[in-house]
C-alpha cells in the first residue's frame, strides 16, 4: 500500500478479483496466487478459459501457480527490482510503449528539479549516518504560476521519461541474470509476452502478495510492477490493474480503517508531535494541484478530517477547540509498527501489551528477542478466537518451545473472542469490496465478540477517570460513545458511524435555502462532507456503505450486465462503489475507449458512463481532468516524488542477508534507507557461514497458524518441513524425509526434508546459489504435530517505508540430522 | 466456466434412484430394471488442477470421515495413500518433459474411477455388497461387505481399502447420496478452479473436447481424455496434458482392464473351483459310506489331556 499510493493516489487493489478474468497475460510475480489465494485464483483459470490469456509465474521456487502457468521463469529472492527494471528496459528500447497512454496520464512529461540525481546506487540527499535522504531535491521543476513546468514531447533532458530511461538502461538482459539468477532465453521471453500488453486491445494483470511486500524494499518491488503497468496502459482498464492479494479476509479493512500506529481511517496521517495545532498540521496536506484544471483530491482533507473528529468526540469537538485536534496522539517516531513495538518490550520500555487477532510469537522475526521480549512484560492480554501460541509463550514444550517458565514473570490475560463465522460484520476484501456477514454459528464458552471487549474496557476505563481523575482524560471521557447498548456496540452501528451522518441540517450549497440533508441522517458519500463540524464520519472512505437506503454491504446482486465482471450491485466497494480504480483511464484523451471489446468508462459527450461509477467528477471534460484524481497532478507517477523513503525510482539492493554482494553498489548493504535496531546489526549473517537463500512462504492446506487447530487440515499437512533441491541435497547427503537442522545467524530449528526438482541451483554473479524453502504454519499448540516456524530464523529487519519484516530473503545453513528417538 | 449446480432446496427430498435402479449386483443378479437413467461423470482436469487439496477436505467432512494427522515423508502427498478413511487423495509428480526439458508438476485426484466395468464388483464374491446402477456409479454396500479384499484385487486402479474397524471395503462412491437429490459430488462443489466438474457424461466429454482444444492451443499436442476403453470407459473421468503417457501421472494406467486372473476365476475358475468342491463333498460321503463314521479313541483322549496340562 505503501508503494501505490505514492503512484497511484490510493493504496489499494485497483481491479477487483472478479475483473481478473478480462486479462490477456497473468503475470505472477511476488506471491502465489494459487497456493495462498485458490479461490480467487479461479479467476486466472477463467481469463485463461475465456480469452486463452497466458499465466507466467517468476518466482524463486516452481510453485503450485507454476504448475499450472504457461511459462515458468526463476528469481533469485530480493532481486525483484532488477527484474522488473529490466523489463522496463526491454520496453523501452524494443519500443513496447502505450505512448498514448504514458503521455497523457503519467508525469512522463513533467520536468525533475535540476539537483536530483543518482549514483553509486545512491540518490542525491542520502545522509548514511542517519540512514536517510534529505528528499528536498526529489521534486518537480515548478513554473511562475505555481505549477509543475512540463515538456509533452518528452524531449527535455530533465523529463521524468528521459532520466527514467537513463535510470533503467544498466538493467540489461546480462545483468539481470547474473543479479537474479534467471536465465537470459527465459528472461527474454517474458519480456516478449509482457510487450505484447503494450498494445492497446491486450491486457496484463499483475497479482502479487507477500512475495513482495516482505522485504526490506517491498514498496519498491511493487513500485517497480506499478511503473512497467503505467507504461503498458494497463492502470484503470479491465484486465489490468496492481492486484495487491491480500492475505487475510480483512486486511485491506485494517489499513482502510488505519490499524496502523501512524494512521487514522481513511489514510489520514497521525499527526506528529511538530504540528502542534491544527492549522500547522493541515498546512502540509493542503495537496495544492500541481496542473492546472486537476481534482487533487485529498485538497478535501480537512472535511474528512473533522468529520472523522466529529465521529470520534461528537459535540465535544468544536470548532474554538480545533475539533478537539489536541486530544489526538502526536508521533515523537515516524510509527510505533510492531518492530518497535517489541524492541521497546525488549529494552523494557514498554510494559505491558494487548495482541489482538496476532500470534506475535510466530509472526515476528526472530523468534528468540521475541520471547525475551514478552518475557520483560508486565502483562500481556490475548484476544483471539484460538489457543495461540503467544498465549503461552512462557509454557515450556520441549524444544519447540525452549523457555523456562519460572524465570518469567508476565502475566498473561487471554479474552477468548467469537471468530468470523460467530459475529456479524463486513470484511473487506483484496478488491476493497466490504462485504456483509452474519453469524453462522453460537460462540463456544465465554467467547464475546471483540467490540464487546472494547466497549467494556472504555467503559470501565471511564468510570476509572471519572472516579480518580488524571492527566488528559477529556479524549476518554467524551468519547462520543452513542450505542443503544453502551456495553456492547452493534455492528450496524458502527458501521452507520463510520458511513458518516448530518450533525446539524445541511443546506444545499446551490440554494442555501433549501434543506439537502436532515440532521441525523445517514449521509449518501464523502461527498457531502463538510470541514465546518456540520457532518461526522468515522471514515470517509467508507462513507456510502450504509446510507438513508440502507446497509449497502449487505447487497447480493449477481447481476453483471455484459459479464464485465464488475458486479455492481453485489456488496459495496470503496470508494462509491467504484470497482475499478482510476478508470477514466480505460478511454484514451478524448474518453474514447482504448480497447472497444473491453470498454468500461467513456465520454458519450456530455457526461462519463459505462459499466463502472467514475473515479471522476462525472462532468470532467476529457483532455482537461486526469484520471488519478488523488494526485496533485492528476496523472499517475512514474517519477513518485518523496513519496518513499529511499528514492523516487526503484533502484536494485541486495536483502540484508544476501548470497552475493550488490554488483551494483558493493559497499551498501540491504537497503540504505532501511531502519535498522543497533542491537539486530550484530545479528545479521554472512554467506560464508551461512551460504543457503531462504524464503519463507504459506502453504495451500493451511491458514496461518489457525488451521493446524483444525482436525482436517492438519491431517492434510501435517508437519513442519523445508524445501530444498536436489542438487543441495545431494551434496550435503540429504535424503526426502529425513532429518535436517536448519540454522541462521538467530537461531536454528529442526525439519522434515522434502527434496525437489521445484527448487534448482541459480547461478548469481557466477557463484552457485542454493535455496532453502521454509513454510509457516506450525507451532506448538493445535492438532497438527508440534514444529517450528521460519521466524525462529529470519532477521529483525523491516521495508524502509512500513516496517514489513524482510521474511522473504535470508541466509540460513542446513545439515542432515539424525531424527528424534521415537 | 461451466454451469454451476444450483444450491439445494432445503426440504426433504427423495432420491432420484435407488436399487431399482441396479444394473449389476456383486455374486448375484438383478432384474432389468424398467427404466435408463442417463449415465453421469466426473471429469478431472488435470491441467487446471493447483492441488490444494479442498477436494480431500470435503471428502472427509461430507462423509463425516477423518484421516489420522501423519507425518511429512518428503513429499506433499498426504496421506500419503487411499485409505478407508480418505477416498480420495492428491498425487504429485514432478515430471522433466524430455522434448522440452522443462520441469511439469503433475497432480492428479486420485480416487475410485467408477468404471463401466467394474473389477471390484466382478470379483466380489458377496452377494449384494457391491453394485452399479444404471447412471454409471458404482457403489459399495457395507452391511453386506465380507472384508475379504477380492475388490482390491479386481480393480485396475488400486483402489478400495479395507478398514480395520469394522472390517469392510471403502472407496469414493462419487457421492451418490448427493448425486439422487441433484447435487454434485462434495470435491466438485469445492473445487475452486472448476478442475473437478460434474455432469452428464455427454456433457462431460463436450467439455473436456473445449479443454483439450485449448491445451492443444498451449502446445499440449497430445492433450486428451482419459476414459479407458479396456474398462468400457468411466464415469470419472481425466483431461490429460499428455494423454498419450498415463503413467506419468503417479502410474495412472496405460490401458486398465480387468485381471484376467479375477476373469478366469469368476469364470472358468469358478466353475472349476465349485466342481473341487463338489469332488470333495462326494469324496467325504464315500468315505462315510465305505469307512464309517471317525471315532475318538481312549488312547486319543488320554494324550490329549496329557498335552493340554503341559501348556498350561
Amino acid at each position: 500500500m505503501a508503494s501505490l499510493a505514492p503512484t497511484f493516489g490510493r493504496g489499494a487493489m485497483t481491479n477487483s478479483w472478479t475483473d481478473i478474468k478480462n486479462t490477456d497475460l497473468v503475470v505472477i510475480m511476488g506471491g502465489n496466487a494459487a497456493e495462498a489465494h485458490p479461490c480467487g485464483f479461479k479467476w486466472v483459470t477463467e481469463a485463461k478459459h475465456n480469452r486463452g490469456a497466458k499465466l507466467v509465474v517468476v518466482d524463486p521456487r516452481f510453485t503450485r501457480s507454476a504448475s499450472v502457468a504457461d511459462l515458468y521463469c526463476p528469481i533469485r529472492q530480493g532481486t525483484d527490482i532488477a527484474y522488473l527494471l529490466g523489463v522496463i528496459n526491454y520496453c523501452i528500447q524494443n519500443d513496447k510503449v502505450q505512448w498514448d497512454y504514458v503521455r497523457s496520464f503519467t508525469n512522463a512529461g513533467l520536468l525533475v528539479d535540476e539537483r536530483f540525481g543518482y549514483s553509486d546506487g545512491l540518490f542525491t540527499g542520502y545522509d548514511e549516518e542517519k540512514r536517510d535522504y534529505d528528499r528536498t531535491s526529489w521534486d518537480y521543476q515548478m513554473g511562475q504560476d505555481g505549477f509543475a513546468l512540463v515538456d509533452d514531447t518528452l524531449q527535455h533532458p530533465r523529463c521524468v521519461w528521459n532520466l527514467l530511461k537513463q535510470h533503467v538502461s544498466i538493467y540489461t538482459p546480462e545483468l539481470v541474470e547474473r543479479i537474479c539468477g534467471s536465465p537470459k532465453d527465459k528472461f527474454l521471453k517474458v519480456c516478449e509476452m509482457i510487450g505484447e500488453c503494450s498494445s492497446k486491445s491486450r491486457t496484463m494483470t499483475s497479482m502479487y502478495a507477500l512475495g513482495w511486500t516482505q522485504h526490506s524494499k517491498g514498496a519498491q518491488n511493487i513500485r517497480a510492477m506499478a511503473m512497467l503497468q503505467l507504461i503498458l496502459g494497463n492502470i484503470g482498464v479491465r484486465g489490468g490493474g496492481m492486484n495487491a492479494l491480500r492475505g487475510h479476509s480483512n486486511i485491506q479493512g485494517l489499513t482502510d480503517i488505519g490499524l496502523m500506529s501512524n494512521l487514522m481511517p481513511g489514510y489520514l496521517t497521525i499527526p506528529t508531535e511538530r504540528e502542534t495545532n491544527l492549522d500547522e498540521y493541515m498546512s502540509t496536506r493542503g495537496f495544492k494541484p500541481l496542473r492546472p484544471g486537476q481534482m487533487s483530491y485529498w485538497q478535501n482533507y480537512k472535511k474528512f478530517f473533522v468529520s472523522f473528529q466529529k465521529a470520534m468526540w461528537g459535540d465535544a469537538a468544536t470548532a474554538e477547540n480545533s475539533f478537539a485536534y489536541d486530544w489526538l496522539p502526536k508521533l515523537d517516531v515516524p510509527s510505533y509498527d510492531i518492530l518497535r513495538a517489541f524492541e521497546l518490550m525488549y529494552m523494557g520500555r514498554m510494559n505491558g501489551y494487548f495482541c489482538q487477532g496476532f500470534n506475535a510469537l510466530l509472526s515476528f522475526p526472530n523468534r528468540r528477542k521475541i520471547t525475551e521480549a514478552l518475557s520483560k512484560l508486565k502483562f500481556l492480554v490475548i484476544m483471539d478466537p484460538l489457543q495461540t501460541e503467544t498465549a503461552r509463550f512462557w509454557e515450556n514444550h520441549g524444544e519447540h518451545n525452549d523457555v523456562n517458565a519460572s524465570a518469567i514473570q508476565t502475566e498473561v490475560f487471554e479474552l477468548p473472542t467469537t471468530c468470523f463465522a460467530e459475529d456479524e460484520g463486513s470484511l473487506t476484501n483484496s478488491g476493497r469490496w466490504l462485504q456483509w456477514h452474519w453469524p453462522g454459528g453460537t460462540p463456544p464458552g465465554e467467547a464475546k465478540t471483540d467490540n464487546w471487549i472494547m466497549a467494556q474496557l472504555h467503559l470501565r476505563l471511564k468510570a476509572l477517570y471519572e472516579k480518580e481523575g488524571g492527566p488528559l482524560a477529556d479524549p476518554i471521557l467524551k468519547l462520543d460513545w452513542r450505542y443503544k447498548d453502551p456495553g456492547h456496540p452493534a455492528a450496524d452501528e458502527l458501521a452507520k458511524e463510520l458511513n458518516g451522518y448530518a450533525v446539524t441540517d445541511l443546506a444545499d450549497p446551490a440554494d442555501p435555502a433549501k434543506i439537502q440533508i436532515e440532521r441525523g441522517k445517514q449521509l449518501p458519500g464523502f461527498a457531502a462532507l463538510r470541514d465546518d463540524g456540520s457532518t461526522a464520519c468515522g471514515c470517509w472512505i467508507y462513507s456510502g456503505c450504509f446510507t438513508e437506503a440502507g446497509n449497502q454491504m449487505a447487497r447480493r446482486d449477481t447481476r453483471d450486465p455484459d459479464d464485465t465482471g464488475a458486479f455492481g450491485g453485489w456488496a459495496w466497494a470503496w470508494p462509491a462503489n467504484r470497482r475499478i480504480l482510476y478508470n477514466r483511464a480505460s478511454s484514451d484523451l478524448e474518453g474514447k475507449p482504448w480497447d472497444e471489446s473491453r470498454k468500461l468508462l467513456w465520454w458519450d459527450g456530455s457526461k462519463w458512463t459505462g459499466y463502472d461509477i467514475p473515479d471522476i467528477a462525472p462532468n470532467a471534460q476529457p483532455g482537461q481532468v486526469m484520471p488519478f484524481i488523488m494526485n496533485a497532478e492528476g496523472s499517475a507517477r512514474l517519477f513518485a516524488l518523496r513519496g518513499l523513503r529511499e528514492g523516487p525510482f526503484p533502484a536494485h539492493y541486495e536483502p540484508f542477508e544476501s548470497p552475493i554482494a550488490n554488483v551494483l553498489a558493493p559497499r551498501i548493504r540491504g537497503n540504505p534507507a532501511a531502519r535498522v535496531f543497533k542491537t539486530d546489526v550484530a545479528q545479521f549473517g554472512n554467506p560464508e557461514k551461512f551460504p543457503y537463500a531462504a524464503t519463507s512462504y504459506r502453504l495451500t492446506e493451511h491458514f496461518h497458524f489457525w488451521t493446524k487447530h483444525v482436525q482436517i487440515n492438519a491431517s492434510l499437512q501435517p508437519e513442519f518441513f523445508v524445501e530444498i533441491g536436489e542438487e543441495l541435497a545431494h551434496e550435503k547427503g540429504i535424503k526426502a524425509g529425513g532429518w535436517v537442522r536448519v540454522s541462521s545467524a538467530r537461531g536454528s530449528i529442526r525439519a522434515k526434508a522434502v527434496v525437489t526438482k521445484r527448487i534448482r541451483k541459480l547461478i548469481c554473479d557466477g557463484k552457485p546459489v542454493h535455496i532453502v524453502g521454509i513454510p509457516l504454519h506450525w507451532g506448538f499448540t493445535g492438532e497438527a504435530r508440534e514444529g517450528f516456524g521460519p521466524n525462529s530464523l529470519t532477521p529483525f529487519v523491516g521495508d524502509a517505508n512500513i516496517e514489513t519484516p524482510e521474511y522473504k530473503a535470508f541466509l540460513v545453513d542446513i545439515e542432515p540430522i539424525d531424527g528424534p528417538v521415537a | 466456466m461451466f454451469p454451476p449446480i444450483p444450491n439445494p432446496d432445503v426440504s426433504v427430498q427423495k432420491p432420484g434412484f435407488g436399487t431399482q435402479d441396479l444394473v449389476r449386483r456383486s455374486a448375484s443378479t438383478v432384474p432389468v430394471p424398467t427404466r435408463q437413467l442417463t449415465p453421469v461423470a466426473k471429469l478431472i482436469d488435470v491441467s487446471k488442477c493447483i492441488g490444494c487439496k479442498a477436494c480431500q477436505a470435503a471428502c472427509l467432512e461430507w462423509n463425516d470421515l477423518r484421516e489420522k494427522v501423519g507425518e511429512n515423508r518428503g513429499s506433499y502427498d498426504n496421506p500419503e495413500d487411499l485409505t478407508p478413511d480418505s477416498l480420495t487423495v492428491m498425487r504429485f509428480t514432478e515430471w522433466i518433459n524430455p522434448e522440452t526439458d522443462t520441469l511439469e508438476w503433475l497432480i492428479r485426484k486420485d480416487g475410485c474411477m467408477h468404471c463401466a466395468e467394474p473389477g471390484c464388483l466382478e470379483a466380489c464374491p458377496a452377494p449384494g455388497a457391491i453394485v452399479q446402477y444404471s447412471n454409471g456409479i458404482v457403489d459399495f454396500i457395507h452391511e453386506n461387505c465380507i472384508g475379504c479384499g477380492y475388490c482390491i484385487k479386481g480393480c485396475p486402479f488400486n483402489i478400495p481399502r479395507i478398514s480395520r474397524v469394522d472390517n469392510t471395503a471403502y472407496k469414493c462412491t462419487l457421492c451418490s447420496d448427493r448425486v439422487a437429490v441433484g447435487q454434485g459430488p462434495a470435491c466438485q462443489k469445492a473445487c475452486p478452479t472448476q478442475a473437478i466438474v460434474f455432469g452428464t457424461k455427454d456433457e462431460m466429454k463436450a467439455w473436456a473436447d473445449a479443454r483439450i482444444k485449448d491445451l492443444k492451443a498451449r502446445g499440449f499436442d497430445k492433450a486428451g481424455l482419459y476414459d479407458p476403453p479396456g474398462v468400457s470407459g468411466t464415469h470419472v473421468m481425466y483431461v490429460l496434458h499428455h494423454a498419450d503417457k498415463p503413467h506419468i501421472y503417479a502410474s495412472l494406467p496405460d490401458n486398465p482392464r480387468i485381471s484376467p486372473l479375477v476373469k478366469a476365476w469368476k469364470g472358468a475358475g469358478k466353475y472349476a473351483g465349485l466342481g473341487v468342491i463338489a469332488l470333495s463333498v462326494v469324496a467325504g460321503a464315500l468315505h462315510y459310506l465305505t469307512q464309517g463314521p471317525n471315532r475318538v479313541t481312549k488312547k486319543d483322549e488320554e494324550e490329549a489331556e496329557q498335552l493340554a496340562e503341559k501348556q498350561s
